[in-house]
């Protein structure tokens, strides 16, 4: 029997009234692949992204987590999540990176991080605090503790924002540009810590511009282009001998 | 007139008014701040409904923040009790609660609570939109009930932006209070004109009323700016 994907997603179509943005995604990412999604401005690489945890309801296709697929209901406004319970446990396990950090700015950076195990898993509040603080030292926030998040770096709140994330031990985590809305000098601490997740084999799904970091550290690259996958394949292959001409070209303008 | 200010008039017990105006201080301080914590949660659910509401939930608020809106706040208030305790009685009525009596310092904050909730809402709304949208998805993407996104994230992250306006709603609603003299609720206004009208003493009896009318708002004042400090911290940190 071959392992269960961690993330599966199938005929994944997502339309805002008249505009496809997405036309038939098929994707899987198993425990410890670190997939890689890359095209252009509009490709829908965040639409994608945000349809697996559910902050976009799909117009159609299935996805599931662990073997187990959201339950949809057909309404008028098109597909419904049916258990909104069960969005709710399977989103829990599924941490999210945005572009825009979005820390919460009236809870401390410990506060962030210990929000929702406290509020959400019922983890005890001196058990959520150990487990904030060995995470916030792992992103070398140890520091920063008390700090609010107005006070830290673009970079520092990005890491805060992993640290959150890690917090709650995803089953995989999804990256939205983590990096796209830093200034350059504060890209690298951000890549660093990514990495240092991709080695010990976290499952992660990752939207990034960095196209030498995705060579570097994902296990298989999706090139996604008006809503479909135009090409997908190991790094290697994928940077080192593209097939489709608009990858080519997507590569090179990049670069 | 102002040579024999007899301030003996002030004095807590009988003969002296001061014990009927500090009565009737206290129970416009309950009116206001029951009034205003009604107002509060009528506001949110307001705000709410304008916000997420279906269709129909949304222009049922838009009609109640129009009407509290446009028209006098003396008229409202009449119009509520009124109306109110008279439709409250005959529903009890119907019931089977006979003699029911809808008591005055419910029916006060009520009234009081229906108007702050209109103005209320609109503060609150403006708020919660002054919130960064990712924030609140932050909360979903983690599985934040919707109850738990609006008690942890939603109503914490827009009480800075709802401060200024909702500072100003208590002071109208300590203000608003005199209103319900009107009615004949016998708080500070309505203390104030029967001592004064006993006595003919009218400048000490409302000079005493607007002393405590301004040391309430003073104490509040305080207040408000300390739990301003507080919801801010995270935000001016930076500076
Ligand atoms: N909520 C929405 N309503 C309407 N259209 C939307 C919405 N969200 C995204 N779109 C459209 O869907 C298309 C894909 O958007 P998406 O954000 O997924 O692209 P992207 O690949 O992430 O681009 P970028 O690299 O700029 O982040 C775009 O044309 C965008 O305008
Ligand atoms: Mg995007």
């Amino acid at each position: 029997m071959t392992e269960q994907p961690a993330i599966r997603v199938k005929g994944l179509r997502k339309r805002f009234n008249r505009l496809e943005v997405l036309k038939g995604i098929d994707l899987e990412a198993r425990p410890g692949d670190v997939v890689a999604v890359i095209g252009g401005s509009g490709s829908g690489k965040s639409t994608m992204l945000r349809c697996i945890n559910l902050l976009e309801i799909p117009s159609a296709g299935t996805i599931s987590i662990q073997g187990e697929a959201y339950a949809m209901r057909e309404t008028r406004q098109g597909l419904q999540p049916a258990d909104r319970r069960q969005v709710q446990r399977i989103r829990a396990q599924l941490g999210m990176v945005f572009q825009s950090f979005n820390l919460w700015p009236h809870r401390t950076v410990l506060g962030n991080v210990t929000e929702v195990p406290v509020h959400v898993l019922g983890v005890p509040r001196d058990e959520a605090e150990a487990r904030a603080r060995e995470v916030l030292d792992r992103v070398g926030l140890g520091a920063k503790l008390d700090a609010w998040p107005a006070q830290l770096s673009g970079g520092q709140q990005q890491r805060a924002a992993i640290a959150r994330v890690l917090a709650v031990d995803p089953l995989a985590m999804l990256f939205d540009e983590p990096t796209s809305a830093l200034d350059p000098e504060l890209v690298g601490e951000v890549l660093s810590v990514i990495r240092d997740l991709a080695q010990e084999k976290r499952t992660m799904i990752l939207v990034t511009h960095e196209m030498a970091f995705a060579r570097d550290v994902a296990t298989h690259v999706v090139f996604l282009r008006e809503g479909r996958i135009e090409e997908q394949g190991p790094p290697d292959q994928i940077f080192g001998a593209p097939k489709s001409p608009h990858l080519q070209q997507f590569i090179s303008s990049v670069a | 007139m102002f040579d024999a200010i007899d301030l003996s008039l002030l004095a807590l017990d009988a003969p002296g008014w001061g014990g009927a105006l500090l009565k009737g201080f206290l129970r416009s301080v309950e009116l206001a701040v029951g009034g205003y914590a009604l107002g509060i949660v009528i506001g949110i659910c307001g705000a709410l409904a304008k916000l997420n509401g279906g269709r129909v939930i949304r222009d049922l608020a838009e009609v109640y923040t129009m009407i509290i809106r446009a028209v006098p706040e003396l008229v409202l208030m009449l119009l509520f009790y009124y109306v109110g305790t008279d439709l409250a009685n005959r529903g009890m009525q119907a019931l089977g609660y006979s003699g029911f009596d809808i008591d005055g310092l419910t029916a006060g904050i009520l009234v009081i609570g229906l108007v702050q909730g209109g103005y209320a809402t609109e503060v609150l709304r403006g708020a919660i939109k002054a919130i960064p949208r990712g924030q609140i998805e932050a909360a979903q993407a983690f599985g934040m009930s919707p109850f738990k996104v609006l008690t942890r994230v939603t109503l914490p992250a827009m009480t800075p932006h709802a401060l200024p306006g909702m500072a100003n709603l208590w002071m109208i609603a300590t203000k608003d209070t005199a209103l319900l003299a009107v009615i004949g609720f016998s708080e500070l206004t309505l203390a104030t004109r029967q001592a004064a009208a006993a006595t003919r003493e009218y400048f000490l009896f409302f000079f005493a009323a607007g002393a405590l009318y301004l040391t309430l708002t003073l104490v509040s004042n305080a207040g408000l700016r300390w739990f301003e400090k507080r919801a801010r911290r995270g935000l001016t940190a930076a500076s």
